[in-house]
């Protein structure tokens, strides 16, 4: 098992035929994600990587029977290309892109909240690196080496912060269920806790990481959401010590700026939660092979 | 800038006790888009938010004779700059007559404002706001920001207002009002009838304050604003409720649909060296330590930088040189983190996805070689193509030390820098 893909999931690539969206499309394929077609409007009847591309999700949904997808759609069009995914019956939608108008994304939140538990489309990101179910399948930009198969799930806001925590791992001989990317945009598809209650309902998930930051409420909810729902255990790490507050720190949604939001302050809570912390950057590989050890 | 987000508690032990907790984040330049107060009342002007007559000035003499085309007896001669707080700093002048308005506003050209928002650095004084000073009766708080929580935009009042609302959050909690737009439908007139009948403007303002309500939240949507803030929204006996002072900041991410907001922006305002990094696509936060930091991804950066602490040294900066960085992008970053006098030694730590090793081997090369480094410069390479990019680095021949780990390159980089200044901290 694993949670969100896996070796049957069936993909679209919105955005497929940019220069980016059909690079990143290549090395899923190469990765053996099944890719079977695009979205490209006005592009619609032409193939790309020898693949179908369709004007509109709707119509690639109707004939590929694809239940993801991932989104390489430039910012001013990124959200209506989100909702678009939602509408069309996709389950789980993966957003690259970086730079979407925060009210954008307001509108999309309140958009996907139309449907009902079983109908509403899981999103990740914006602005995250994608997800990878090692061995199964990659909806990402990830390189994918370093990504071993195995019982450790991860959930991150950074990408390269979590190739970091993976090659660690991978390091220690220890492999990873999924890795899911959420974005570092101050508001994104879906938060840790949304990911964390996903990887407690997965048997094959023995240890779950979340990798935060600075700013934000997310990393906090997660903490009393493992408190109180959680049997499997996680480790957390937060990025941020040395951030001054006020000052943005790369991602749009790294900004210390109420209560509970600084690196020291949510650190705190996890520990007040009972998570595992990462003490260094350097040490997820270390801690979660003692994590791992006492099960 | 001021920019604040407001929160429900956290629900444990660690929580603050008051109902609500507020921060106010201060002196931020790359950050967002932050305007000077005329400019948020010109905007604010126009979606029904009344103002004080005034007038920009750039010169004594213009002071005055826009002080004489207002008229009245009293005026106030504001500077403007991108932070809050001018008040007790000094930056907010009343005056009575020509000569005073010419003093204060040839005081005030020229001179970099320090308030308790802008660093010790202070803000280029450049342009100045006359406008006609008025007896005020009572002061109001309103303000609009993005709730991350609720993933709406959250709209905060008090009748406490004049003072910082993080003042207010701490001496009149009970004032506050605060509730959530939903963002389907936008502000509601009874939300805003609501926020009116409980900051007890009295029978006569409710249809007014509500207009200004549902004025601001027009504004910050349409023109793709994260913050609105009216402080003081004053009542003045005879003329209703008037701005006093507003401020508004812009999402980033959002100008290429708004050139009109674009173009107000102040340079003046901005930290140089962060203005020139955002120019080039690198994204710079400048710190006060001296261990220089080039690294791809927000989250490595900051966690690279918790690292060198962690290990003894000060980070002197936050730089995120982003996805598929070119050999000349990495060159330009060593220029950048060069241009601080304090940095003593310089960190690379890059975990490439999309970016590649060798190009930002080569990069490096560029730079030390160019640069004619005289400062230790540790490397450490992750990812796609770092054989190669380890390779070009060996085979250069430069003073480069090379790390294997995270771990790795910050303790070689305190080692470094301590051999290098001779000394143990800062």
């Amino acid at each position: 098992m694993a949670i969100l893909i896996d070796e049957n999931t069936t993909a679209l690539v919105q955005g497929f035929t940019g220069q980016i969206g059909m690079f990143h499309s290549m090395e899923m394929i190469e990765y053996g994600t099944k890719i079977v077609g695009g979205v490209t409007p006005g592009k619609g009847g032409t193939k790309c990587l020898n693949r179908p591309v369709f004007d509109t999700v709707r119509e690639a949904v109707e004939e590929t029977g694809a239940t993801a997808s991932i989104s390489f759609v430039p910012p001013p069009f990124a959200a209506d290309g989100i909702m678009e995914a939602a509408d069309a019956g996709i389950k789980y939608c993966i957003c690259i892109t970086d730079g979407i108008p925060a009210h954008d994304m307001i509108r999309v939140k309140r958009y996907m909240r139309r449907y009902k538990a079983e109908r509403k489309m899981v999103l990740t990101g914006p602005n995250c690196a994608g997800s990878i179910s090692p061995g199964k399948s990659m909806l990402g930009i990830m390189p994918p080496n370093i990504y071993m198969k195995g019982q450790v799930g991860i959930i991150g806001r950074s990408g390269t912060l979590g190739y970091e925590a993976a090659s660690q791992l991978k390091t220690m001989g220890i492999g990873i269920s999924t890795s899911v990317g959420i974005g570092g945009d101050p508001i994104n598809g879906s938060a840790f806790r949304d990911h964390l209650a996903r990887f407690e309902e997965d048997e094959e998930t023995k240890v779950v990481v979340i990798i935060g930051e600075i700013g934000g409420p997310q990393e906090s909810d997660a903490a009393l959401f493992y408190k109180e729902n959680m049997t499997t255990p996680v480790v957390g790490y937060i990025a941020g010590l040395t951030a001054p507050r006020g000052r943005r720190m790369g991602h749009a949604g790294a900004v210390i700026s109420a209560f509970g939001e600084s690196a020291a302050e949510k650190v705190e809570i996890f520990q007040e939660c009972g998570i595992t912390v990462v003490p260094s950057p350097a040490d997820f590989g270390q801690t979660v092979a003692d994590v791992l050890g006492a099960i | 800038m001021l920019e604040w987000i407001i929160e429900e508690p956290v629900l444990v032990s660690v929580s603050v006790d008051c109902e609500y907790s507020f921060h106010f984040t201060h002196g931020g330049v790359a950050d967002n888009l932050d305007i000077h107060e005329y400019q948020s009342k010109e905007i604010l002007v126009n979606f029904g938010i009344p103002i004080p007559r005034g007038g920009v000035a750039y010169s004594p003499e213009q002071a005055v004779y826009r002080a004489n085309e207002i008229g009245g007896e009293r005026w106030l001669v504001k500077a403007q700059i991108h932070s809050g707080a001018r008040g007790k700093a000094g930056g907010i002048s009343i005056c009575t007559g020509n000569e005073e308005i010419w003093n204060a506003a040839d005081e005030l050209l020229g001179k970099r404002l320090i308030t308790n928002q802008t660093g010790n650095q202070g803000k280029l004084v450049h342009r100045l706001y006359v406008e006609e000073a008025l007896e005020i009766a009572s002061e109001y708080y309103i303000g609009f920001v993005l709730d991350r929580q609720k993933e709406q935009v959250a709209v905060v009042a008090s009748s406490q207002g004049g003072v910082e609302i993080e003042e207010i959050a701490v001496a009149k909690p009970d004032s506050i009002v605060r509730t959530t737009v939903e963002p389907a439908v936008g502000m509601q007139p009874f939300q805003a009838r609501e926020i009116a009948f409980k900051l007890k403007v009295g029978n006569p303002l409710v249809s007014q304050m509500v207009a200004i309500l549902m004025g601001c939240y027009q504004a910050l949507v349409e023109l793709d604003a994260i913050m609105v803030e009216i402080n003081p929204l004053a009542f003045i006996q005879g003329g209703g409720l008037v701005a006093l002072d507003a401020k508004m900041s812009f999402d980033d991410n959002a100008l290429f649909r708004r050139p009109n907001i674009s173009e107000l922006r102040d340079k003046s305002q901005e930290d140089v060296r962060e203005m020139k990094a955002a120019d080039r696509g690198l994204s710079y936060v400048g710190l006060d330590g001296n261990i220089g930091c080039i690294i791809n991804g927000a989250g490595l950066a900051m966690a690279t930088m918790d690292i060198i602490k962690q290990a003894g040294g000060e980070p002197a900066n936050f730089l995120d040189i982003g996805g598929g960085a070119s050999p000349e992008r990495v060159a330009k970053a060593f220029n950048l983190i060069l241009s601080d006098d304090n940095v003593e030694t310089i960190v690379v730590n890059i975990f490439a996805g999309i970016n590649r090793c060798d190009w930002v081997a080569e990069g490096i090369i560029q730079a030390v070689s160019k640069l004619d480094l005289q400062i230790p410069v540790v490397v450490r390479l992750a990812g796609t193509n770092v054989d190669l990019g380890r390779r070009i680095l060996r085979e250069s021949g430069l003073p480069i030390l090379m790390a294997d780990t995270l771990k790795e390159v910050a303790e070689m980089a305190v080692a470094s820098w301590r051999e290098h200044t001779g000394r143990m901290g800062r």
